[in-house]
């Protein structure tokens, strides 16, 4: 019964934050980057479990594992920066949330390159008359 | 879990004592007492809350696949 613990703690939250936002906003928003810490931290275990699951059939299906692993990193960056974003807009400050997810999106391009040049490869490798 | 909502509780005690002793200490006239007094209360929860930060950060590391 994780989840009822995930939700109580998350009211519990909210009622405590809503309490500290009109003396002191500073400790509220500390509050409540305690509490996204928190559920974070009882998600991953979660996830990891799921990722060996993942990793268990891409064995199977015999995927080259460079590829498994840059996927799993593409979804760490991707979670991530939603985090750093969201809380930094619940700041108030959309403005560098946004540039925080801007640069999220630049990170994960840059690992799917080594992808997108294979794909490319392949594609020039159909086409008859080129590279050789 | 259990000790976490501890935490999240000693957090919300350690703001509103904070506030309260602000608001006296404004009444009494003391403003640079109380400004300490709130920037104290803040570094405390501010430690609190990176330590948690660093350890979550080292979960992500490992489970996705950064450490190599």
């Amino acid at each position: 019964m994780d989840i009822i613990q995930i939700v109580s703690l998350g009211l519990v939250a909210a009622l405590l934050i809503i309490l500290l936002k009109e003396q002191k906003s500073s400790i509220a928003f500390l509050l409540l980057l305690f509490t996204v810490i928190i559920i974070f931290l009882s998600i991953l275990d979660q996830v990891r479990h799921i990722f060996t699951l993942l990793s268990y059939m891409a064995d199977q299906a015999q995927v080259e594992p460079v590829y498994f692993k840059t996927i799993l990193k593409i979804i760490g960056i991707a979670y991530i920066a939603e985090f750093g974003a969201q809380l930094i807009r619940d700041a108030g400050l959309s403005s560098l949330a946004s540039k925080v997810e801007l640069a999220g999106k630049l990170f994960i391009l840059m690992l799917a390159i080594p992808i997108v040049t294979a794909v490319i490869e392949t594609i020039l490798n159909f086409i008859p008359g080129q590279l050789g | 879990m259990l000790q976490d909502a501890t935490v999240l509780f000693q957090i919300a005690g350690v703001g509103i004592i904070v506030a309260m002793i602000h608001s006296i200490l404004k009444q009494m006239g003391k403003e640079e007492i109380a400004q300490a007094v709130t920037l104290t209360g803040f570094i405390i929860v501010l430690f609190i809350v990176l330590y948690r930060l660093a350890d979550l950060f080292q979960q992500i590391k490992s489970v996705f696949l950064y450490q190599g």
